[in-house]
């Protein structure tokens, strides 16, 4: 395959570019065992204890939307990529990368979002950096941050862990995050009725599942890319397939709406609160029952299975009865007339 | 009456893929004409649901499929200018000119803008009175209107630095051009609804009389779909070929007499450059005499010449319904998704991306 | 070739006009339709390209589900 010399946005919306942009560039230099395995967060060891620790980067547009800010993300995303990894979420470092001309009300304004997400969701944030970069040199506010949380002993998840036989849940319904960013982008003269983005901590609501069973396999918060690519990765195992049914998903009616409009798939929708689990089958009823019983978990759902057949497959079965095959696409999805 | 969830009721559509098996009596190739059946088909996973011996072809009615490359390096060289937005469908943003895409252009600092509605560019073009907002002009007889009205309002609101860069198609003579080749076997159309919501489903009279082919015109929900396969069948079988109208709620005989109207007064009819298809006489739309203070190509002096196309891609042959996506040498090597060669791969519901990423086993 | 969604009308002035779809609406332009509040029109690119009739809409399903139940009763009459 050709490499391309130039980095486009693509590049950056978590499908198949950002992936082999990753191998290509990034882990061919830095080695460590634990980055190969590419998981939401790193798990190293130190000492006798096993400690969690991921790192991500905000540069959502724009900064405010309806539920919420980028600071209310960058402290969830993060405390969600150590809650899926069965860590307990402790401590954030937080990096400002600030365009100047920004106004200091607006930065006052994140810094309480984040304030306050960080109580909600019993994280602290320890250290931080600030930086200013010239006008035109960051589009307005970049959030860099690292989390470190600790993983107890006898939690395992992970994609190796996966059989045929799991079945696929997700929390709740997918692809609110994402439009509900795209609707806050006046541009696109679309107007919401109640959808907020669902950026959520979801570690309690992990908590509630791992702790009461032993079946979990394995988790990941759906993150860019969305459902989709989350289980193109999974079943690129090699090992087993992946089936979904079209009418098990929830979506929600607007986001459902607005898909319709601008000709977008939901399942390549960005989410920030929300968690895939593929759990042993004989639990998954009962995992929905737990989920559902807390309010981030309301509309959880069975979604599908894990099977056997056509290894490195993700099926969707449609509402008429037919499949189609679900793949990883190459950038964002973009509104089109056909 | 909500218009969506009725039509694609299960009990229904399988029903009426049921039927269709009953009636097929023979090998039958059908053409979906327009490139949203395609992306519906496909989404629906229709294909499980229907016989083997029944072959749906895909054909040229995808703006992006057909949009020479002529076009694309013409969009892409005004790119180049710094006072210059270009704003776009995003259909186009990907598609691959003859050296670089919209979307390279952007990574390089171009100043490429995705619109929904084209009287969001004009909108654009208000707001930054001292750049030049040049509008990418394709698509068919659905959106051709929606851009007119926009240039009536550029010239109304003298909007002077906002133009259009025509490359609208239109669908009958296309279809003419097909029945015309010779290495094409199609039994019958399964014509554009929202292409015949404008232009009406009388258009499709003569090729019933000249060529006996049936054209069933069709909504896009599966029941719409298949309810018109049905009927196609029918007439392949009983050897009686007629145009009837599968979507009565939404097409008319003689189609949207204001947006047709419209369409006349700020576009005229010229010869058309098609991607695969070469030149059709006047199968394309530019800006009328009246309005060609707002023609790209008039203003920033533009002459879009097509070069021989030497990569081996065959695209063309693809989108006649001439060969499967799988015969062309490029496919899923040189020409993928994140790296395409040609239009049906870039193009999300075009006939190569289609097969790539929804290729039945 | 066209991405049209059905809306319902719910404001109309002049030629523009505001639809709605499953809770999301939207500023468009109504030039092409005689629609007005309560009616469905189909949306592309932000303009109403054609009022929908519900009762075309009504009948194509009755024809749908005919062109099923009328054949299945011949299947009926066929069998032994």
């Amino acid at each position: 395959m050709r490499r391309d010399d130039k980095i486009i946005l693509a590049h950056g919306s978590g499908g198949k570019l950002t992936r082999s942009l990753v191998s290509e560039t990034f882990l061919k230099k830095f080695t460590h065992p634990a980055l190969a395995e590419l998981d939401d967060a790193a798990r190293v060891r130190i000492g006798s204890d096993r400690i969690c620790f991921t790192t991500d980067s905000y540069v959502v547009k724009p900064l405010f939307f309806p539920g919420g800010d980028i600071g209310t993300l960058a402290v969830y995303g993060t405390v969600n990529d150590l809650a899926v990894m069965g860590a307990e979420p402790l401590y954030i470092s937080c990096g400002f990368i600030v365009e100047e001309g920004l106004e200091l009300s607006l930065l006052d304004r994140i810094a309480d979002s984040m304030a306050e997400a960080c109580r909600i969701a019993n994280v602290s944030i320890v250290t931080g950096d600030t930086k200013v970069v010239e006008s035109g040199s960051a589009d307005q506010l970049f959030i860099n941050t690292t989390g470190v949380g600790l993983l107890p002993k006898g939690r395992e998840f992970g994609i190796e862990r996966i059989v045929p036989g799991n079945r696929v849940i997700v929390s709740g319904t997918i692809g609110d995050h994402a439009i509900a960013v795209l609707a806050a982008r006046e541009d696109l003269g679309l107007k919401l009725d109640d959808l907020t983005t669902d950026c959520a901590p979801v570690n309690g609501l992990v908590r509630k599942v791992i702790d009461r069973f032993d079946g979990v396999k394995f988790m990941r918060d759906p993150t860019r890319g969305g459902l989709a690519t989350v289980l193109c990765e999974i079943a690129e195992s090699g090992r087993f397939s992946v089936h979904i049914w079209d009418e098990e998903i929830p979506v929600h009616r607007e986001v459902k709406g607005i898909c319709e409009i601008l000709g977008f798939d939901p399942l390549y929708l960005a989410n920030e609160g929300k968690v895939v689990m593929i759990v042993d089958g004989k639990i998954a009823d009962e995992v929905c029952d737990v989920l559902r019983s807390d309010p981030l978990g309301v509309n959880a759902a069975v979604i599908g299975e894990i099977r056997a057949d056509n290894p490195g497959d993700v099926v969707l079965h449609t509402v008429i009865g037919g499949s189609r095959l679900i793949k990883m696409l190459a950038g964002d999805q973009l509104p089109r007339i056909c | 009456m909500k218009y969506v969830e009725e039509y694609r009721q299960k009990e229904l559509v399988l029903g009426l893929a049921d039927e269709i098996a009953a009636k097929l009596d023979r090998p039958v190739t059908l053409m979906e004409v327009c490139g949203t059946h395609t992306m519906a088909i496909h989404r629906h996973g229709m294909l499980d649901v229907l016989p083997r011996q029944l072959k749906l072809l895909s054909g040229p009615g995808c703006p992006v499929c057909v949009t020479p490359t002529s076009f694309i390096d013409a969009a892409i060289d005004l790119s180049r200018g710094g006072d210059v937005t270009i704003a776009t469908f995003g259909d186009l943003v990907r598609v691959p000119g003859s050296a670089s895409s919209l979307e390279r252009r952007k990574a390089e600092g171009a100043d490429v803008v995705t619109v929904y509605s084209p009287l969001d560019a004009l909108s654009l073009a208000q707001q930054h009175p001292y750049r030049q907002t040049v509008f990418l002009g394709i698509g068919f007889e659905t959106t051709a209107p929606t851009i007119a009205v926009s240039v009536r309002e550029a010239s109304k609101r003298a909007v002077r630095n906002f133009s259009v860069l025509a490359g609208n198609k239109l669908v009958p003579p296309a279809l003419r051009a097909l029945l015309q080749s010779k290495d094409v076997k199609i039994d019958g159309f399964i014509c554009p609804g929202h292409v015949s919501t404008i232009i009406g489903a009388r258009v499709y009279e003569p090729v019933v009389t000249e060529f006996s082919v049936p054209c069933v015109v069709a909504g896009f929900e599966p029941a719409d779909i298949l309810a018109a396969v049905l009927m196609l069948v029918e007439m392949v079988v009983s050897g009686k070929p007629q145009v009837r109208n599968a979507y009565p709620r939404a097409v008319t005989r003689d189609g949207n007499r204001a947006a047709l109207a419209c369409m006349n007064e700020v576009f005229r009819i010229e010869d058309s450059s098609w991607r695969g298809l070469g030149t059709i006489p006047s199968s394309g739309l530019g800006l009328a005499h009246a309005y060609r203070e707002f023609d790209a190509r008039e203003r920033f002096g533009l002459v879009m010449r097509d070069k021989h196309d030497t990569s081996g891609c065959r695209c063309g042959d693809v989108l006649r319904g001439a060969i499967e996506p799988g015969k062309c040498p490029l496919f899923a090597e040189q020409c993928t998704p994140e790296h395409p060669v040609g239009p049906c791969m870039v193009s999300s519901e075009g006939t190569c991306a289609a097969h790539y990423k929804y290729k039945r086993r | 070739m066209c991405l049209a969604v059905p809306m319902k009308v719910i404001k109309r002035e002049g030629d523009r006009g505001i639809v709605e779809l499953e809770g999301v609406t939207r500023e468009v332009a109504l030039h092409f339709v005689d629609a007005h509040v309560g009616d469905y029109v189909l949306i592309h690119a932000g303009f109403a390209i054609q009022k929908l009739d519900e009762e075309s809409a009504l009948e194509t399903l009755d024809l749908f589900r005919e062109m099923v139940a009328h054949d299945q009763e011949d299947d009926a009459r066929e069998s032994p």
